[in-house]
């Protein structure tokens, strides 16, 4: 069961619930309901767009700080076009039926056809609501484009067609969906592997394009927790409308819960493929698999129960302590030909992780990978 | 044949008179070997009219896939390729060149007392690019259909990289773009022609501020034509070169900016919406004033704002680009600047409205358009400025509010206004009336069908519904739906119209010289004019002054009656000879 | 307007009938053809507008690249089309003066230069080609700008800004040997990008102007060009200043800074 089912169960009565649901539902696919990614993790009672305040007939639910800066100022412009737009359309048909031709009106009362006092007026109130607009817009803007300091900070790639998020522990969430805690700042840094994409959360009014090679910025302060819509806003292409998905503002403390099930949900599988993501994590940098020599030696040299010469002379046996060794205290032993310079990995790899790493060394030796 | 006299001149009209390269009359060379700007004007019209069923088409297509979520008809790729058939054939073959090309050409030479444009070959040679440019652009998207090739889905705004290469396959992009940069040429030397031609041929006598609006307006556009046009057209040279040999200045692979590239595109096609509107306002400002019978509002300050249009729409491209990250600087800058240009538009609005203040209002079928389009165009105005706060705008962009909010500029208010125009002008070029009840009945069918159309989609996008979509939440069915059925009375009502025009150009009752009671110099002229616009040069009437015009049931139109002298001399009736058959 | 006057009346038979007379139609084609030239400066001013950009983010290319330019022949062609832009103005006023004779020469030697400039560009191409200096991802340089050459494997990747990402100094690649070149700066590619494209574009106006220039050299041989009828010579000349002014900003933007 998905996150977002259990969520369903909660919200059955609510007609745009289900909308979402749904949406969320097609977002993240029949795997979804193969992994467990979030299971228990959150147990939020009520989503926020379930509130009648927030959710009104022009904008959908606000659940961001920075959505005041632009609901009021939107609602205020609604109010000043709905009554501008009256204010036209009475004038143009009360004139239209006061002046219409008809019997005993056939020629033009007499009427001046220009007055300079009126168009002063009609030119500078409009230039005056201009500035005015301009200045409120320009303040919620510099707001929603500068982040806080110290904000979480959660890496984001567009690729055709789905969005991948790694958090700060270097995991990627299984079902593409981002997960959040409320009421703390979130920075995106984003960057997109093909075209251009656009990441946009409605409930949020923040949206800011993705693009190749570079990175663009994003952040929200989210108010309540709940489930909330997210898409992609600039065309990609083919399932430019399937590249949406769901991000889940968690209670406090459900955060927290969620990134450890994320992160031993990633390290449960089986230890050679852990020890491959390390290697792509970790020691790619300087470790081949194929016998060249980078900074350090290669891996493929690195056979167990084969003989090693240290820099000092001495000869060692290839073991899991000697590998466990090297990870963890590098400098102990350093062999022959090579830089001491490589750092250690205590703290940063986990015994699971360095398992997974020698469980790795020993599969490439025996021809049945790489 | 008509005899000599003086008080009944007899005339051959332009559709009679043999001319032309090969000296033909009718039939092809007669038409596609002529440098008469009325004939080039015609088939201008045509084209238009054409690609604006086709475009309708597609139109009609994309909005009944969404009628259901998931797939209703037609599948994602069918999907993208139809929305970027109907943006491309609608905005480079209907709207950019709607008016001035079409109505234009028609009109601008007349309005001015001149007997052809300043460079007629030029004229003629720019409708040749724009029926190339149309072919290869229409050909290209259609490719997706009858090849096995993928078909043009790019959206009509080409964004790189996903117009690059190696993310969409095939020659189709290639030869759309080829089109789209001939359509720019034929629209440059459209514009450099009319700026001439308002320069070098005006009437003996006529001011700069003797001129309709309908030239000024023109004027504004022929600017914008000039000067926007070619950074299009560098900008497709460019990405062609760029599918055809990599060589990388858009790609970010390769270390080049797909950013540069919406900063070019916009740099020309944000003047590009107003080389559409533009002309509409002028239009709009000769339908109000003539079916008011009064003298239009604040001539100057609609002159002026045409004007400040033109130069402003220079400044404002980057309001597209708020959320491509662009520097805050620049937002804020593109920002203020995006304010400037909505009060010249309010100006407009205001002096229209303030025209028809003490006039007498004729409600026929074009001053129905007029005044639709001072409605529509309001609610159009009104929603920029949504999209020009740039805290607001971050979170409509690439929403349908902005698709409503464009449609109503530029299909509420241009459309409209072409729509207003050409059944203004209708009597003048073919000589005939178009059935006036009908014409009345279907205007509002229009306004209402528009409405049901796009009204929705503000909703829509204000709730998050982003655009360019196949599918959508749930939440959004009824608002799409009722779009849909909108966009059917719409398209329906468009073909009616069509189909009318074309019956009433044969079968129409035989217009009069002057049937709306219009000031403007090509009303002077008898319907249809002949081959140099004039029988003889007419004095140049007094601009928007409607005193001396008054209706004559004989006639069947408006006669001018002079003051001079307290003598009151009838409009000079021309008669249409037969075919001279020689000249 | 129902008189339509040819020939005689309004002096050259090349005056067209809707035109008042022969000043009438020399003042639109001169408006006409100003209107063309903003629009040739808005058509080029998009790649400028580009170079800019690129130089302003990446000034290190534009330096190491235009190493590889040959400023000899880049100042020789500046020096022809100042010539051929002369010639071109002298014509104008040959024609203005009925001088036949001299108008033929000037048009032939402004068709020369052309042709010269065109024939120049040809082999500093054929040399970008012969390099490997060329545009976007047919950048694979044989050799620096000094004539070293790059390291067998050194040659593309340190060039082009690949999708796997190449940030920092990447340690796989080793250091230069003596004798080798050092890699060339990230994107130098780009340089060549935009000068390709640049110059194009130029090349293209050129030979736009070759084929002017013999269409005016026939009817200049034909005798068509009289006092009250110069506008083509005139035009084309104004042309040509501009297709000269861009080149005299090209030579400076890509030879010598």
């Amino acid at each position: 069961m998905s996150v977002l089912s259990s969520l369903m169960g909660t919200m059955q009565a609510d007609s745009a619930g289900q909308a979402v649901g749904q949406a969320a539902q097609q977002a993240s696919g029949a795997e979804q309901a193969a992994t467990q990614a979030g299971q228990a993790v959150i147990n939020i009672p009520k989503t926020a767009w379930q509130d009648p305040g927030t959710n009104t007939f022009w904008l959908p639910e606000a659940a961001s700080v920075t959505t005041d800066n632009v609901d009021w100022i939107y609602l205020g412009l609604i109010g000043l076009s709905i009554f501008c737009f009256i204010g036209i359309t009475a004038a143009v048909v009360y004139f239209t039926i006061k002046y219409r031709q008809r019997p005993g009106h056939e020629r033009p009362l007499p009427s001046p056809s220009h007055n300079n006092p009126l168009e002063i007026t009609w030119t500078l109130i409009p230039a005056i609501i201009c500035v005015f607009l301009f200045v409120a817009g320009w303040r919620g803007y510099v707001d929603l484009a500068t982040p806080p300091q110290h904000a979480l900070e959660i890496s984001v790639t567009g690729l055709k067609w789905k969005w991948k998020f790694t958090y700060p522990n270097g995991v990627d969430d299984p079902n593409g969906e981002l997960h959040v805690p409320v009421n703390r700042s979130v920075r995106l840094v984003m960057s997109s592997n093909d075209v251009i994409h656009s990441f946009f959360i409605p409930a949020f009014r923040i949206k800011q394009d993705v693009v190749p090679q570079r990175y663009t910025q994003l952040w929200f302060k989210a108010t309540q927790p709940g489930v909330y819509r997210m898409y992609c806003a600039e065309y990609c292409g083919l399932e430019h409308s399937q590249m949406k998905t769901v991000i889940v503002v968690h209670e406090p403390g459900g955060y927290a819960d969620y990134l450890a099930r994320i992160e031993e949900q990633a390290l449960n599988i089986p230890p050679a493929e852990l020890g491959k993501k390390m290697y792509d994590n970790y020691c790619i940098a300087c470790h081949t698999l194929d016998g060249t020599t980078k900074v350090g030696p290669s891996f493929k040299d690195l056979v167990l129960g084969g003989q090693n010469e240290m820099t000092d002379g001495s000869s060692i046996v290839v073991d899991e302590n000697y590998i466990r060794e090297s990870i963890v205290e590098p400098q102990a032993k350093v062999r022959k030909g090579y830089p001491a310079s490589m750092p250690s990995f205590k703290g940063v790899l986990s015994d699971k992780k360095i398992n997974g790493v020698i469980a790795f060394i020993k599969s490439l030796n025996d021809g049945s990978q790489q | 044949m008509a005899k000599e006299n003086p008080e009944n001149p007899s005339y051959t009209s332009f559709l009679e008179d043999p001319h032309g390269i090969m000296g033909h009359r009718g039939g092809f060379w007669g038409w596609f070997g002529t440098f008469d700007h009325k004939r080039i004007g015609i088939m201008y019209l045509c084209g238009i009219l054409a690609s604006l069923m086709v475009g309708g088409l597609f139109a009609l297509l994309v909005r009944l896939e969404l009628f259901f979520p998931g797939e209703t008809i037609i599948g994602p790729q069918a999907y993208n390729e139809f929305f970027t058939l109907h943006g491309a054939i609608m905005v480079f073959l209907v709207i950019v060149p709607g008016i001035p090309a079409a109505l234009g050409n028609i009109a601008l030479p007349m309005q001015l007392g001149a007997p052809d444009v300043a460079f007629p070959r030029l004229n003629l040679a720019s409708f040749y690019l724009w029926c190339v440019g149309a072919v290869l652009l229409v050909g290209a998207m259609a490719m997706g259909f009858v090849t096995d090739q993928t078909g043009v889905d790019t959206g009509w705004t080409f964004y790189t990289p996903y117009s690059l290469k190696e993310h969409t396959a095939g020659d189709a992009i290639l030869m759309s773009l080829v089109g789209v940069f001939l359509l720019g040429f034929s629209s440059i030397f459209t514009g450099l022609n009319f700026l001439t031609t308002i320069h070098k041929f005006r009437a003996k006598g006529m001011g700069w501020f003797q001129m309709p609006l309908n030239l000024w307006a023109l004027y504004a556009t022929g600017i914008m034509q000039v000067l926007a046009t070619p950074v299009l057209g560098i900008t497709v040279l460019l990405l062609s070169v760029e599918r055809f040999l990599e060589i990388g200045i858009f790609d970010p692979v390769l270390g080049g900016d797909p950013i540069l590239f919406q900063h070019f595109f916009w740099f020309y096609s944000h003047p590009a919406v107003y080389i559409m509107i533009i002309p509409a306002m002028g239009v709009i400002s000769e339908l109000i004033t003539t079916f008011s019978h009064k003298h239009i509002f604040g001539y100057r300050f609609i002159a002026w704002s045409s004007l400040s249009l033109a130069l402003l729409s220079f400044l404002v491209w980057g309001h597209h680009l708020f959320v491509s990250g662009q520097s805050r600087m620049a937002g804020m800058i593109f920002s203020a600047l995006t304010f400037t240009v909505a009060i010249p538009s309010a100006i407009k609005v205001f002096n229209w409205t303030a025209t028809l203040y003490k006039g007498v209002i004729r409600l026929q079928t074009p001053m129905l358009y007029a005044l639709s389009f001072v409605l529509l165009f309001t609610i159009g105005g009104l929603t920029g400025l949504f999209l020009g706060v740039i805290s607001i705008d971050v979170h409509l962009h690439d929403t349908y509010f902005v698709v409503a909010h464009f449609h109503y500029v530029m299909m509420g208010s241009t459309l409209v206004a072409f729509l207003g125009g050409l059944h203004y002008w209708f009597p003048k070029f073919t000589g005939k009336m178009y059935p006036e009840k009908l014409g009345q009945f279907i205007s509002v069918m229009v306004f209402f069908g528009f409405n049901l159309t796009f009204l929705p989609q503000f909703v829509m996008g204000s709730r998050g519904m982003t655009r360019r979509y196949w599918d959508y939440d749930p939440e959004f069915t009824l608002m799409h739906q009722l779009s849909t059925i909108g966009a059917f009375v719409l398209g329906i009502s468009l073909f009616i119209v069509v189909c009318y025009l074309f019956w009433a150009a044969y079968k129409g009752e035989k217009a009069p010289p002057n049937p709306w009671g219009a000031s403007t110099l090509e009303w002077e002229s008898p319907s249809p004019p002949p081959l140099y616009n004039f029988v003889e040069q007419p004095p140049l009437p007094e601009l928007y002054e409607y005193d001396e015009l008054v209706y004559d049931d004989e006639e069947g139109g408006y006669v001018r009656k002079l003051r001079d002298g307290g003598e009151v001399r009838s409009y000079r009736r021309y008669v249409r000879s037969k075919p001279s058959g020689g000249h | 307007m129902s008189e339509h006057a040819h020939g005689d009346q309004k002096g050259s038979r090349f005056i067209q009938h809707h035109y008042d007379d022969a000043q009438h139609q020399f003042d639109s084609g001169k408006l006409a053809i100003w209107l063309f030239l903003a629009q040739e400066v808005l058509f080029f001013s998009a790649l400028f507008v580009a170079y800019i950009i690129f130089r302003t983010q990446h000034p290190e290319i534009f330096e190491y690249g235009s190493q590889y330019l040959d400023r000899t022949m880049g100042a020789v062609n500046t020096l022809v089309l100042i010539g051929s832009s002369f010639t071109a103005a002298y014509a104008v006023r040959c024609a203005q003066l009925r001088n036949q004779r001299t108008l033929v020469i000037c048009l032939a030697i402004t068709l020369a230069c052309a042709l010269g400039f065109l024939t120049i560009k040809y082999f500093e191409y054929s040399e970008k080609i012969h390099h490997g200096t060329l545009y976007g991802k047919k950048f694979v340089p044989h050799v620096d700008p000094d004539g070293a050459t790059f390291p067998e494997d050194a040659v593309i990747k340190p060039c082009i800004h690949g999708s796997e990402g190449n940030l920092g100094a990447d340690p796989s690649i080793p250091p230069p040997a003596e004798g080798e070149a050092a890699p060339c700066p990230d994107n130098t590619n780009m340089f060549f990008t935009l000068y390709f494209a640049m110059t194009g574009l130029h090349g293209l106006h050129v030979l736009f102007g070759v084929f002017v220039f013999i269409w005016l050299l026939v009817r200049a041989m034909k005798g068509h060009f009289t006092p009250d009828y110069y506008g083509p010579v005139d035009y084309a000349a104004l042309y040509w200043h501009l297709v000269d002014l861009i080149w005299i900003f090209l030579f400076p933007l890509y030879y010598l800074i």
